[in-house]
């Protein structure tokens, strides 16, 4: 008896040697392995911040902008016309319509950019030597457009001086901004040498100074004039598309999901149209895009460009999203509740709609709200139904040309006038993450709100 | 049509036939010794569907078929001899004329006599068809209204009839699922039969050269070769896979395993936060920041690495799977019953081996499948590569040289262009039905492994 | 393997020559602990343990679910560490040893002091995978043949080799329950434990293969210090020569298992024997 307790004894003692003669090396592998998981959360987190930092980093100055402040002169002498069309008595609307379309086309023959060259000429230092071409290239070339448009609104000003606030051209920025290499020789610099030295002169008198870029979300794209371009085009094609997502998708969702979680008999076409909306969930987005180009546009013939075609193949992506976080919800709801009700003699539509759905409520808002962030992001399929199309004007219905928050993006960040659009396409996407995070931080207070109430 | 008085109209319906078949059926409730099968909500809903239904039909015909008998009756309208003068262009402005005319804007210059004729005449004929339309469908509404709440018993089932017609539209709603698969797959199928019917379909499959010749003119088509861009989206998945796998899945076991609790509550939902950026800024991120930076560091070690180029891509959109890998890691890994970790622990396992020798294998099944579901995302990702993969549709094993994806090609081939009539539009449909069935495989597959692995542990 | 054979054998014998229960009190110390706490955050689950365990002898500890029997078991060999949030106080020794002890090393003293849980859990491997990770990860083996000795002798100390053999590349997952339960007893005796801490081993086991586990108990005890946490009174009875009676996070009584049985002193013990605290 004590014979076997010695060698058992001995016996333990030696493996108990075994063991310790190896633990240095586990626990260094120990060490080892939880490091690379370190490794891996801060690499993650790094990545998330380093692509927020640069975004924010390369979109922030796009936030500001360079104003003229001019006094412009409508000089009767350049601006020769003849009054403007009077409605007169028993003369039908399109005939007048017609007349004032007239009077605004010999408007526009007008050269006012003369108007503007003069007014920039009288803002420069006494006897500057600058030719018209180089110091037109100061403004934006919307410049004329802008004072036009005030002459269109009140004829009156004929004759007059007025201060006026222009945008300064896209290059002139550049080159306040720094984003140009000011030390570089005149072959490679947009402007001419004194028209740089002219901008400098606006910039120390006041003529120019720096502001608020309200253009980026007061104006709609613009190619001819990239100083004015700006998203409210796009805002409002994203607008009408999130409308339509949220109208479709959402009462479509919910009501599938009720209808498959709630009612369906458990048969083969039931398990078939599960197994169809999981595979339709994980569709790439470009085909949905395809789908929306052959049905919608080719076979349907609704308008291209459009949102309501956009806001009809984000509805359908987003459906499946929709359905399965709306099924998650439901079936987390416990069977008492379910028992209680039918207890009670409720119908089982009764006891989905009056007990049911309200407990999932939370949930479902959350799923929706996160669907459609989703759906705001979405770029490519739009590209395919032809949103990408240059739309210089806000579309007034779902039916008009329109293009979107990312495609914008997208038609941005292929400007060739890269020292300009580089900044403004990461302002862009500021303004697009900001609305996403709104969407996300707006779900995540809800459904903390809601889930405390109920 | 003025929709305001339409929907007028629609509203009027609605609220009277509901609390006609309320009112009724309560009035039966109260009366004396009569039990009632439904509630009055019920039959005040029932009554509304019976009261707005044929309303509806008929407005909805006239919408459908207006159109094409108010433009006969303005062709009636001109005269035969000007008819017969009239181009299809001139007919268009004549017709837009009389219609502008009708609706009292007036036209710009001289309005010929028939041009006014017809505009007066046009005036009261949409007037007439209009009240006449109203009140065919007020009349229709009423008539059902009224046979309706004659049907109104004590022991008219209407719950039941409502809950019916609920469920219906219910499954209607389900059937928009079914009926997208079914429009992806038929408009894929038949647009992509068009494609070979003019290139062979062997010689997309298996070609080795992508030059579609996108000036529409005479019949050389270019070469549709699918090789070329096939192997672009392989590669840019594969090296988005060796960034996101090993960074997700240690994520994971680092969140799950080791983290505090307060690491894991602010470190999990920063990183699903790249989830839910859209992919085109990852795109501009590519493009601008991780290019460059790739490039410069090429130059450095002595690498010509393209700043737009399938590393490039692949970096960024394995970075942007990292939360797709990580969260149906930690899912899975969570799935693993405790008692099998207790087991390892009690033997005297550190946590590294009880994670490697006995959560990993034990997991295994459920990461293949996540892994594959990440694959497919990659697959079908367009953005980034539409943005930093240099569009090169070439043959080639270097990833450090631009390359072309299935994507890319599609985004190429059809943005805005919808006369789907020679191979290079249609070329779109045939690279998206292999995109489709590529990643429909791998999601049947994986969602196939990840369901057998839940069931093992339930 | 001559070794193990004899110890076998010797094992046999001392069966046979059954031990009077009574005589475990006589056997020396091999853990004691002493006012030991146990905290999940702010819920106190155990108030103030104190018990010996004596040396190759098999003590029970018995009591209403969630009396806390299970939780100062895990503390024995510091299972409740990967639980977060779990704070244990007081001191428990092993031979002298405080285990709670900055310096000692918790993958040692996991490896002598073994556990059996109360479901089965084999890991997804092969049956001589299950028994041999053990020795592998403590490298316990010098060679292939060092590894299959200790996994046919683990395997054979558990009851199981006949029943295997044949199959020990097969995972173990695919064994009946009392099969399973006694692979997991295999695989803890493999790494050489002293103690074997039991959590409700038999619980998830119909009669037949709970008979087989007590039986295999009542063998190890001759080389093993086993502690056996149970539900079952009869159970404790059977196997055990110490009983720890638990109540509400409290030790209200302990003793040779016949005296905790036939004579218990407390009016609460009294009644749980009774059949009156459920």
């Amino acid at each position: 008896m004590t014979d076997t307790l010695s060698t058992t004894r001995s016996a333990s003692q030696e493996r108990t040697k075994a063991i310790r003669a190896g633990l240095r090396r586990r626990h260094m592998s120990e060490a080892i392995f939880k490091g690379l998981g370190l490794a891996a959360i801060i690499l993650a987190l790094g990545f998330v911040a380093l692509l927020f930092v640069d975004v924010v980093r390369r979109g922030l100055p796009a936030f500001t902008q360079s104003n003229l402040h001019l006094a412009v002169t409508y000089d009767p002498e350049i601006i020769d016309i003849e009054p403007a069309p009077v409605m007169v008595p028993g003369q039908s609307e399109a005939d007048f319509r017609a007349a004032n379309l007239k009077w605004q086309r010999d408007l526009a023959m007008l050269n006012w950019n003369k108007v503007i060259e003069a007014s920039l000429r009288a803002a420069a230092p006494a006897g500057f030597e600058i030719e018209s071409r180089e110091i037109l290239s100061i403004a934006e070339t919307n410049a004329r457009h802008e004072v036009r448009a005030m002459f269109v609104d009140d004829p009156g000003l004929l004759g007059q001086t007025v201060e006026v606030d222009l945008l300064a051209s896209a290059n002139a920025d550049n080159w306040i901004k720094g984003n140009i290499d000011r030390s570089l020789g005149d072959a490679q610099q947009q402007l001419s040498a004194p028209a740089r030295q002219l901008i400098d002169i606006f910039v120390e008198n006041g003529t120019i100074s720096t502001g608020f870029a309200w253009a980026i979300f007061t104006n709609v794209d613009s190619r001819a004039a990239p100083a004015s371009a700006g998203l409210l085009g796009a805002l409002v094609g994203t607008l009408y598309m999130m409308l339509i997502v949220i109208v479709l998708a959402v009462p479509i969702g919910v009501a599938s999901a009720i209808y498959l979680e709630e009612f369906a008999p458990k048969s083969r076409l039931t398990d078939f149209i599960e197994v169809n909306i999981n595979n339709l969930a994980a569709v790439p987005s470009i085909v949905f895009g395809l789908l929306g180009a052959a049905v919608f546009i080719n076979y349907l013939h609704l308008p291209i460009s459009a949102p309501i075609v956009g806001g009809l193949v984000l509805t359908l992506m987003t459906l499946p999203t929709i359905i399965i976080a709306t099924r998650g919800a439901l079936l987390g709801v416990s069977p008492a509740l379910r028992q209680a009700a039918l207890g009670m003699g409720a119908s089982k539509t009764q006891m989905v709609f009056h007990h049911v759905l309200p407990v999932t409520f939370p949930s479902i808002l959350t799923a929706t709200i996160l669907g459609v962030a989703h759906a705001l992001g979405e770029t490519a399929p739009l590209l395919l139904i032809g949103m990408k199309a240059f739309v210089a004007q806000v579309p007034a219905t779902p039916f008009d040309q329109a293009t979107a928050l990312p495609v914008q993006i997208y038609l941005w960040q292929g400007n060739e006038n890269r020292n300009f659009f580089e900044p403004r396409t990461a302002a862009a996407i500021i303004v697009l993450l900001a609305v996403m995070i709104c969407l996300n931080g707006i779900a995540i207070y809800l459904r903390s709100r809601l889930e405390k109430r109920a | 049509m003025d929709s305001l008085v339409v929907a007028g109209l629609l509203i009027v319906l609605l609220g009277l036939s509901y609390q006609t078949g309320w009112s009724r059926s309560r009035a039966l409730a109260t009366t004396a010794g009569v039990k009632i099968h439904s509630r009055p909500q019920y039959h005040g809903a029932l009554l509304a569907i019976w009261t707005l239904v044929p309303a509806l039909i008929i407005l909805g015909a006239w919408a459908w078929v207006g159109p094409g008998i108010t433009h006969d009756f303005i062709v009636s309208q001109i005269p035969a001899d000007t008819l017969a003068n009239l181009d299809q262009v001139g007919l268009n402005t004549t017709i837009s004329r009389i219609s502008a005319i009708a609706s009292g804007y007036g036209v710009a210059g001289e309005i010929q006599p028939f041009e006014q004729a017809g505009g007066n005449a046009l005036r009261s004929f949409q007037l007439i068809s209009f009240l006449l339309v109203i009140g065919a469908a007020a009349l229709a509404g009423g008539a059902a209204l009224f046979y309706a709440r004659g049907r109104i018993s004590a022991r008219l089932r209407a719950r039941n009839t409502v809950e019916r017609i609920i469920n219906l539209v219910l499954l209607a709603c389900s059937a928009v699922a079914i009926l997208t698969t079914v429009g992806i797959v038929a408009s894929l199928v038949t647009e992509a039969f068009r494609f070979f019917t003019f290139i062979n379909p062997l010689h997309f499959f298996f070609g080795t050269v992508w030059a579609p010749n996108n000036a529409p003119t005479g019949s050389n088509y270019g070469s549709y070769g699918l090789l070329p861009l096939l192997a672009g989206t392989l590669m840019i998945t594969a090296i988005a896979m060796l960034v996101a796998v090993p960074v997700g899945l240690m994520a994971a076991i680092y969140l799950s395993q080791y983290a505090h609790r307060r690491l894991r509550a602010v470190a999990k939902p920063i990183i699903e936060i790249l989830a839910g950026i859209p992919t085109i800024v990852f795109g501009f991120f590519a493009l601008v920041t991780v290019g460059p930076f790739l490039r410069d560091t090429g130059r450095l070690v002595g690498l010509s690495i393209n700043a737009t180029s399938a590393l490039t891509a692949g970096v960024v959109m394995g970075i942007m799977i990292i939360p797709f890998v990580s969260s149906l890691s930690d899912d899975i890994l969570n799935q693993v019953p405790r008692s099998l970790r207790d087991g390892a622990y009690g033997l005297g396992a550190t946590k590294s081996e009880t994670i490697r020798n006995v959560m990993l294998p034990a997991a295994l099944p459920g990461i293949v499948g996540a892994f594959l579901l990440a694959v497919s995302r990659a697959i079908g990702e367009t953005m980034i590569v539409v943005l930093a993969a240099g569009n090169s549709p070439v043959l080639r094993g270097n990833p450090f040289e631009p390359v072309a994806t299935i994507t890319v090609s599609i985004v190429n081939q059809l943005t805005g262009d919808t006369d789907f009539t020679g191979p290079q539009s249609l070329v779109g449909f045939a690279l998206g039905l292999t995109l489709f069935v590529i990643t429909l495989c791998l999601n049947v597959f994986a969602l196939f492994i990840v369901r057998r692995f839940r069931e093992q542990y339930e | 393997m001559d070794m193990l054979a004899n110890k076998i054998k010797t094992t046999q014998q001392s069966v046979n020559s059954a031990m009077n229960p009574l005589d475990a009190l006589d056997r020396p110390i091999r853990l004691t602990a002493r006012d030991v706490t146990v905290h999940y955050g702010a819920k106190q689950a155990l108030h103030g343990i104190s018990i010996d365990i004596p040396d190759r002898a098999v003590t029970s500890f018995i009591g209403p679910s969630g009396c806390g029997k299970s939780t100062f078991l895990r503390c024995i060999n510091r299972m409740n560490d990967t639980i977060e949030g779990a704070k244990v106080g007081g001191t428990i020794k092993l031979d002298g040893e405080d285990i709670y002890d900055p310096s000692l090393d918790v993958v040692e003293l996991r490896a002598r002091i073994g556990m059996v849980f109360q479901k089965p859990n084999p890991f997804p491997k092969s049956i001589y995978d299950n028994v041999a990770y053990g020795p592998k990860i403590h490298g316990l083996a010098r060679s292939k043949a060092d590894l299959d000795e200790i996994v046919v002798s683990s395997l054979r100390k558990a009851g199981l080799f006949e029943e295997v053999k044949d199959r020990l590349n097969e995972p173990g997952t695919g064994l009946s329950g009392g099969q399973q339960q006694r692979l997991c007893i295999a695989r803890a005796i493999a790494v050489g434990p002293e103690v074997i801490l039991m959590d409700e081993p038999c619980s998830a086991l119909d009669p037949i293969a709970t008979a087989i586990i007590e039986e295999l108990i009542d063998e190890l005890r001759e080389n093993y210090t086993i502690v056996i946490v149970t539900h079952s009174m009869q159970q404790a009875a059977r196997v055990s020569q110490k009983t720890a009676f638990f109540h509400l996070g409290n030790l209200i009584e302990e003793g040779a298992t016949e005296d905790i049985f036939t004579n218990p002193v407390n009016k609460q013990t009294q009644d749980y024997i009774m059949g009156r605290i459920g």
